[in-house]
């Protein structure tokens, strides 16, 4: 019983961490384009990305159910040329992470780097620096308050994602049970001691988080 | 004459124990997509399962979600579902093997109280006695429990003067939480759900069965299954002596007509 709960409690951090760092990535990337270049349909790609933080999660579960699937769009192929499945493993549930927490990465992001004084750019430009190194050099430093707000809210919206993750990952013991799946799974079944538990932990742990987030967002920026 | 009546039997058994354990049978691992309320009973029939040899991985859910998972291609051997309409919905997509479904186990609905509660029900006419201020009972249209629970009460013929009395809740967990803390005086729920947490709430009368539509619960093998020995083995132990001893232990019905030749 004890091992079951410790099992979830690593689970949940471990995708909870791996689905931040690809968030960060593609989030810091896709933010700098949408806050710096314009094309057409720029907002229908924002407003795309940001449809999983609107929609409610069981149902953007539904969509990567259809996309990922065994008999999915991409989860066909996928399967036809690996053998492998995607549903019911813990990538799944780092997917559904992702999928959920990634708006909110895009959206702190973009807003930071949109507020950057154009001057610097521009200086920077005028100064003879490549586009990459204006990027890295001064738009990314002058927006890292945004940015690392944008992936504590992240990682903290990846530990608490339930319905997306039920749906792809599924609630199977052992393998994707996450701490929320595991609270739901026992609290169903009339577990209740156990649930408890569970939950003091889970909430002390997520509580423990966003205050060493704080202090440490407070050093760094 | 008796003597060797008991010394034969003895053979017999012996026979069959060598019989069976000679018999490998099938190995692996499978992964069963069951309703949620099954936990407790599946997870004892998995245990049986790992000393033959095979390992059972569960995915517990609402019946309903399990089949869009299923019709998405989630990698299934067994799906157990808490009604028929879920199952028959993929028979008809030729996602289940029809030869190896079988309706399996059933379920009752129950009137419960806190246990501390000193609540006197005899029948479910009582529930009009103005002691009785509110009732908790699944949404009907979107809760089974719920539904069932209004088809007792109309059944009853007491629907419409308790209408007023009745608090709708989103789930049987919902309904169990307002029971437990007292909210309401009384809840309806199923027996399984009720038995589960007997140290906090007491069943005061079990519902007839003609009194609401059967609660049926199914089990199939799926069309795609990569281990369909195990899956055949796993579904078999559900419905053998064993596996509705177990089931029986967690207060699902057997059901009269349950047969596991039934449709071979």
């Amino acid at each position: 019983m004890e091992n079951s709960i410790l099992f979830s409690l690593r689970l949940s951090l471990q995708v909870a961490a791996v689905s931040t760092v690809f968030i960060v990535l593609v989030g810091i990337i896709t933010a700098y384009v949408l806050a710096r270049k314009d094309f057409r349909g720029k907002e229908v790609v924002d407003m795309l990305l940001t449809l999983p933080m609107v929609l409610p999660p069981t149902v953007t579960g539904f969509y990567l159910i259809m996309l990922l699937g065994r008999n999915g769009l991409l989860g066909r192929p996928f399967y036809e040329l690996t053998g492998l499945s995607i549903m019911f493993t813990w990538y799944a549930a780092v997917i559904a992470s992702f999928v959920v927490a990634l708006p909110l990465m895009i959206k702190t992001s973009r807003a930071a780097m949109e507020s950057v004084d154009k001057n610097f750019i521009n200086a920077s430009y005028t100064l003879g620096r490549s586009e990459l190194e204006t990027a890295l050099k001064v738009i990314l430093p002058l927006s890292k308050k945004g940015i690392i707000a944008g992936a504590v809210l992240s990682f903290a919206r990846a530990m608490g994602e339930f319905g997306a993750t039920l749906m792809l990952a599924g609630n199977l013991p052992g393998k994707t049970d996450t701490m929320p799946i595991a609270i739901y799974s026992t609290a169903s079944s009339g577990e209740w001691s156990k649930a408890n538990v569970m939950v003091i932990l889970f909430t002390m742990l997520s509580g423990l988080f966003l205050y060493l987030s704080n202090k440490l967002g407070k050093r760094l920026i | 004459m008796r003597w060797f009546k008991t010394r034969l039997s003895l053979v017999f058994l012996w026979l069959l124990l060598a019989v069976s354990v000679a018999y490998a049978g099938p190995t692996g691992e499978i992964t069963v997509s069951a309703a949620l309320s099954l936990k407790g009973p599946f997870e004892d029939i998995g245990k049986v399962m790992e000393k033959r040899g095979v390992r059972v991985i569960f995915n517990f859910g609402a019946s309903g979600m399990l089949q869009k998972q299923i019709e998405g291609g989630a990698p299934v051997d067994v799906f157990a579902a808490a009604s028929l309409k879920e199952m028959d919905e993929l028979l008809k997509k030729g996602l289940i093997k029809e030869k190896t479904k079988f309706n399996f186990a059933g379920n009752s609905i129950v009137l419960v109280s806190s246990l501390k509660s000193g609540l006197r029900v005899k029948s479910f006419s009582d529930l009009t006695m103005g002691e009785i201020k509110r009732i908790a009972i699944g949404n009907p249209a979107t809760v089974p429990a719920g539904k069932y629970s209004e088809e007792v009460l109309r059944h009853f013929g007491v629907w419409d003067a308790i209408k007023n009395k009745l608090v709708f809740a989103e789930n049987v967990k919902q309904v169990m939480d307002y029971v437990v803390r007292e909210e309401v005086e009384a809840g309806m729920l199923f027996q399984t759900d009720a038995l589960a947490r007997k140290d906090d709430v007491k069943i005061l009368i079990e519902a007839p069965q003609d009194s609401h539509k059967p609660v049926v619960y199914a089990i199939a093998a799926i069309s795609g299954t990569k281990n369909e020995q195990a899956a055949k083995e796993f579904i078999s132990l559900v419905m053998s002596e064993e596996g509705r001893g177990i089931l029986q232990r967690y207060g699902f019905r057997l059901l009269k007509e349950m047969k596991h030749d039934r449709q071979r």
